[in-house]
């Protein structure tokens, strides 16, 4: 199946539609809550809490016996949370620094997970194979009442961010001073931290424990890159997260069913180093091309100001004088004069140049420029 | 006439892990001074305006404004913290911060309005800033982003105003505007408290001194109390010897 077969075939397809539109709203509300985690520097912590993740779903399952994925979500979201908040006690309550406690309650719960997904897959029980699925996601999996569940989660976060917006910026920018305020800063916290914990859990049975930070951070680092607006930045991560979600289904779908997490990942990577590369103000190509230009129109300006050091000693600026003259000055070329006279700051005639009105008032500004700053 | 206390402070105590940073502090300022806290690094300055802000937690004593916890009397007082302890390439623009020293009397969910806007943008016209409103916070120069955050305490309208290193790392045109702001704001009544650096010009700015380490030495008049003796207590070296000659 090609990608043009797919997105045909979207429209007829249930199966196909039911996952694209999953994974459409699992980028989307990932890449929205993503942005707080990365705008916190907490990138890590999505990482730790989709570690923490597996021990609930494990257990879940040991205890109910269930395979429904409403149940096995629900093991992870408590023991996300238990990761989460032990991770904030170790760090308050010990001299270690967060990424310590971040390392250790992500291996250590991965590993009790996995050493449980081991367990399970001994047991003689034939219901349980399929747990594993949750390491790296399948997709194909997504049932409509997982999407709808997704859906209206989406739903419930966009409301409390845009109902409490003002307290998530002024908590995200500066903590100390949203407490002097009188805002309950715990609480604004404890929020934050819970909506991110839901988007990851989410995002499990599609994307897995393993690869689940990248679509919460790629989508935010990339739209980081396009503007310095919070709520702007917020939806383009939002936007950035579903393409990628569409796009890796899509992709993955069409080629062979390659398994759709890592596609959706790649797909959001790719978008991060395109954003890396591209961004006008903070990408790395405009930056070199204008630090570049910076430099040329510098060696410009000191050729003028040399010109204009010399057209001050005549009355008349526009007094023709030798080109060879500027010879004990090495700042000049044949085309960075034509460029000068291009600008219309300066006439060469033959062998000599003269100022225009129009260069002698230009090198004042670079003067003035110079000394305001 | 009896001068009313802003800021009354008792047997304050401050510990990370075991170590004290505050140790017993009694202090009492009275209100409308201007009043520079000094001593050497580590002597637990800023924490000490933490303390009184609530931000941290003490061990042991209690702190008043105008007689009261501060819980109660939070719309009397603002705040500028370093303006280090912030990220400023988060994604705002100056006008933006400014206007957060409006949500603590907006409280919960209230969005700021054109009331607040006007606020803000009159907070930002005194500290001179108001051509940078729409600027990108990360393009603000050190100095700019001290007026800044000096503009958002403004924009809190508070009897009490605490600020923490405001003129570190500004040059000499902002720390005479900061000042100059500092000065007005103790002229028309308010009380202003100080983290310093600078002993130089400490008698030349403020009125009211604090010398801390760990301990409160001394606190009174700077005319009374800025001398070699608590100078020397403070820092543990006699401050005019020890500057080569």
């Amino acid at each position: 199946m090609s990608i043009t077969e797919y997105f045909n075939l979207l429209w007829t397809d249930y199966t196909l539609r039911t996952i694209t539109l999953g994974t459409a709203v699992l980028g989307a509300i990932c890449g929205m809550l993503g942005s707080f985690a990365v705008l916190r520097k907490q990138s890590l912590l999505g990482d730790a809490i989709s570690h923490a993740a597996l021990p609930g779903i494990a257990l879940a399952f040991l205890i109910t016996g269930a395979k429904d994925s409403g149940v096995l979500l629900m093991g992870a979201l408590v023991s996300g949370l238990v990761g989460t908040f032990w991770i904030r006690g170790i760090t308050n309550k010990t001299h270690l620094k967060s990424d310590t406690a971040l390392g250790l309650i992500l291996s250590v719960f991965f590993g009790f997970g996995m050493l449980l997904l081991t367990f399970i897959q001994k047991q003689p029980n034939a219901n349980q194979a399929g747990l594993d699925k949750y390491l790296f996601g399948q997709a194909a999996t997504l049932l409509e009442s997982d999407v709808l569940l997704m859906i209206i989660i989406t739903a419930i976060s966009l409301f409390v961010m845009l109902l409490f917006w003002k307290e998530f910026k002024i908590l995200l920018f500066d903590a100390e001073y949203t407490k002097t305020l009188g805002f309950n800063t715990k609480f604004i916290d404890v929020l934050i931290t819970f909506l991110i914990v839901l988007a990851i859990v989410l995002g499990l049975q599609t994307v897995g424990v393993v690869l689940m930070s990248a679509i919460l951070l790629a989508p935010a680092a990339a739209a980081r890159q396009w503007t310095n607006n919070l709520s702007i930045m917020i939806l383009l991560a939002a936007i950035i997260g579903a393409v990628s979600g569409v796009l890796g289904t899509a992709i993955s779908a069409s080629q062979n069913n390659l398994s759709t997490g890592p596609v959706i990942v790649l797909v959001a990577g790719v978008f991060v180093l395109f954003s890396f590369i591209f961004s006008p103000t903070r990408g790395i190509l405009f930056r070199e091309i204008r630090l570049r230009k910076n430099r040329a129109d510098m060696k410009l300006f000191k050729t003028l100001q040399f010109m204009y050091g010399i057209a001050l000693e005549h009355e008349n600026i526009s007094h023709p004088h030798a080109i060879r003259i500027l010879n004990n000055f090495q700042g000049y070329t044949r085309g960075s004069l034509q460029k000068l006279e291009n600008e219309g700051w300066i006439t060469i005639q033959g062998q000599q140049w003269a100022m225009t009105a129009k260069g002698y008032k230009q090198a004042q500004e670079i003067y003035n420029q110079k000394s305001s700053q | 006439m009896e001068q009313k206390i802003a800021v009354q402070i008792d047997d304050l105590t401050v510990a990370y892990n075991y170590k004290p940073v505050l140790w017993d502090i009694d202090l009492t300022v009275p209100e409308g001074v201007l009043m520079a806290i000094v001593g050497p690094n580590g002597a637990g300055k800023s924490t000490l305006i933490k303390t009184i802000l609530g931000i941290i937690k003490p061990i042991a004593g209690s702190v008043s404004i105008y007689g009261e916890a501060y819980s109660k009397q939070r719309k009397l007082v603002a705040y500028v913290p370093q303006k280090g302890s912030v990220d400023w390439d988060f994604p705002t623009t100056a006008l933006d911060v400014v206007m957060m020293g409006t949500y603590g009397s907006l409280g919960w969910i209230r969005r700021p309005g054109q009331k607040e806007k006007k606020i803000a943008l009159e907070a930002m016209e005194k500290v001179g800033m108001l051509a940078y409103k729409a600027r990108q916070i990360s393009q603000l120069s050190g100095g700019q982003q001290q007026r800044v955050f000096l503009a958002r305490a403004l924009a809190q309208d508070a009897s009490i105003y605490f600020m923490d290193e405001p003129l570190q790392g500004v040059d000499a045109t902002t720390e005479i505007a900061i000042i100059n702001i500092l000065k007005e704001l103790r002229k028309s009544g308010k009380t202003v408290i100080v983290v310093h650096h600078d002993l130089q010009t400490v008698p030349e700015y403020f009125d009211w001194v604090t010398f801390l380490n760990v301990k409160k030495i001394a606190t009174g008049p700077v005319k009374e109390i800025f001398n070699d003796d608590n100078l020397t207590q403070t820092y543990g070296i006699n401050y005019k010897v020890a500057v080569n000659k």
